[in-house]
């Protein structure tokens, strides 16, 4: 399994997760995942390669519904809950000409 | 405290009105409710005017339904129409969601009196109501003590007579511990039985919604009503449920009760007698206890922590302040996103966001994630094992009674092992219930839980009404 976690590792991942942490809880949030992470090693020990990974519970495969129109969400309804809206739109701040 | 199955025979029947119904439990609201923090929101105003349309009804001789003048509280992660649902997060604070999830609607069309929206872990994600971003709930056997979580509000909202009957979701224990801490029944079904549309998602392939109530037999009638197949969630199960109610006078002579003989270890003693107590009380009534092993699940709370934070990371990540709930404003869409994010999540929900974030990232997904889902698979195998040799299986439901404010809060992975019994159940998909069996240290509840494997719900309702009854 990998190393320790370090500091560097934390904010790139915050920055993945679209998280603007302070200092402080950059420095608590690394305590915290190492130790956790060292906990997780407990299934280092066992052999998995056979193992075929489970990703749900009960067995279903994929169903598609017939392609015909029905009822859906009230958009005045919907777009009235949006912290911004505008002519029917979800209205946002630019999303270009600044660094990502 | 009325039970729900007499409330509905009594209102169906004309003896009793549903508004004195409701009225009787808005007074314990009143009485209690500054004191405990079970709601968030109490819609009394809609429960009176719900609770005078099914009297009319009845009056009127039309047909009521199998929860006529029911006060039921919900879990706020469940999507309520035009009425705020918040998951105790302040970025969803103030949102009216535009639709019903499925059981709210299945609620309504019983007959139900929906009471209001209860407190939890915000975003379900705690053991102790600790983490609702507008203060926790207290346990009403004890206000020094957690009710439990992250369904507390909706445990301690039965346990103090607010409702006679709530709704939860349960995600690796969500609804069983509070359940066993504040002294009432709760039941997380099979995966699938109960539709999650309009459930707000913590981590999809775990979660499930059930009740809590005051005994066996009213948590059988809920759920069989909220059951059955639903096209808007594309993992429920197509098939009816099978019927609860009518088995729970079957007894238990014959079936085999399995006893996990590497159980994990850290269980309170005063928690292991009340079990054996339990196993006890089923060899009277004529089962047959068979020593069973899960050699995989000492490794639960590993798997758990990688797969329930990772799929949480990807079902958070659309709290962006764009579509509902709140924004920071910020000079572009990436500073907004990063920045909404962080003033609207609590300390819980970001530590779990950057787990998952971590456990899918590049580099460490076949580390971790890919690794957790080949140990879930190791679970379900003991299970499918174990239930070969016995129908239903008996655990402790906590490892403790409930526990003082703050004495978990500073150690997350402290926190974690509240739900090491409840855990193996999600991972597996399996129904499990928690039932009060007791009392232990200081007097307060503890709770026994039974499993059972995938729509084993019959066998483990025979042997929780089983151990209500030999009490």
């Amino acid at each position: 399994m990998a190393e320790k976690i370090s500091k560097e590792t934390v904010v790139k991942v915050s920055r993945l997760a679209r998280l603007s942490l302070t200092t402080e809880e950059t420095e608590r949030m690394t305590a915290q995942l190492a130790g956790m992470l060292e906990h997780f090693r407990d299934i280092d020990a066992l052999d998995l390669a056979s193992v075929e990974p489970m990703t749900q519970p009960y067995p279903l495969k994929n169903v598609l519904r017939k392609d015909v129109e029905l009822p859906s969400l009230d958009r005045d309804e919907v777009l009235d809950q949006a912290p911004a809206a505008e002519s029917g739109r979800f209205r946002v701040p630019p999303t270009i000409g600044f660094d990502v | 405290m009325q039970k729900l199955v007499d409330i509905v025979a009594g209102v169906t029947n004309g003896s009793l009105k549903a508004s004195a119904v409701v009225e009787e439990h808005l007074a314990r609201i009143v009485a209690r409710e500054s004191e405990i923090h079970a709601f968030n929101l109490v819609t009394a105003d809609q429960a009176r005017t719900d609770a005078a349309k099914v009297d009319e009804d009845v009056k009127a001789g039309k047909k009521v339904g199998a929860l006529a003048g029911v006060p039921i509280a919900l879990k706020d992660n469940m999507c309520t129409r035009g009425v705020e649902t918040t998951c105790s997060s302040k970025i969803l604070q103030g949102w009216k969601p535009p639709y019903d999830a499925t059981v709210v609607t299945k609620l309504r069309a019983a007959g139900a009196v929906i009471m209001g929206k209860t407190n939890l872990d915000e975003f379900a994600m705690g053991s102790s109501t600790e983490n609702s971003a507008f203060g926790p709930t207290k346990n009403p056997h004890d206000v020094s003590r957690v009710p439990g979580g992250s369904s507390g509000g909706s445990a301690a909202a039965v346990s103090a007579g607010f409702a006679a009957a709530s709704l939860g979701s349960d995600t690796g224990g969500s609804i069983r511990q509070p359940a066993a801490l504040c002294g009432v029944v709760g039941v997380k079904p099979t995966y699938g039985v109960v539709s999650r549309y309009g459930l707000v998602a913590f981590a999809s392939s775990l979660d499930q919604i059930g009740p809590f109530t005051s005994d066996v037999r009213d948590a059988a009638t809920l759920l069989e009503v909220i059951s059955g197949h639903d096209p808007m969630d594309s993992t429920s199960i197509p098939q009816p449920a099978p019927s609860l109610v009518s088995v729970l006078d079957h007894g238990v002579a014959g079936m085999r009760i399995g006893r996990v003989t590497d159980l994990p270890e850290g269980c309170e003693p005063d928690v292991l007698a009340r079990l054996e107590a339990a196993f006890d009380a089923l060899r009277s009534a004529g089962a047959i206890i068979v020593d069973i092993k899960l050699p995989s699940i000492q490794y639960c709370l590993t798997a758990y922590y990688l797969i329930a934070p990772a799929e949480a990371s990807s079902n958070l990540a659309r709290y962006d302040g764009v579509r509902y709930g709140n924004r920071v404003d910020a000079a572009d869409l990436n500073s907004m996103y990063a920045a909404t994010r962080e003033a609207g999540f609590g300390e819980e929900v970001k530590r779990r966001i950057m787990l998952g974030t971590y456990a899918l990232s590049a580099g460490y997904y076949d580390a971790y994630y890919g690794k957790a889902l080949k140990v879930r698979r190791l679970i379900s195998d003991d299970f499918a094992h174990a239930y070969e040799k016995t129908d239903v299986i008996l655990t402790p439901t906590s490892p403790s009674v409930a526990f003082k404010f703050g004495s978990k809060t500073d150690n997350p992975l402290a926190m974690y092992l509240c739900d090491v019994f409840t855990i193996p159940t999600n991972l597996a998909g399996h129904p499990a219930m928690s039932v009060p069996f007791g009392t232990g240290a200081d007097s307060m509840p503890v709770g026994v839980q039974v499993l059972a494997t995938t729509l084993g719900e019959q066998a483990m309702f025979k042997v929780a009404a089983e151990l209500e009854r030999s009490l």
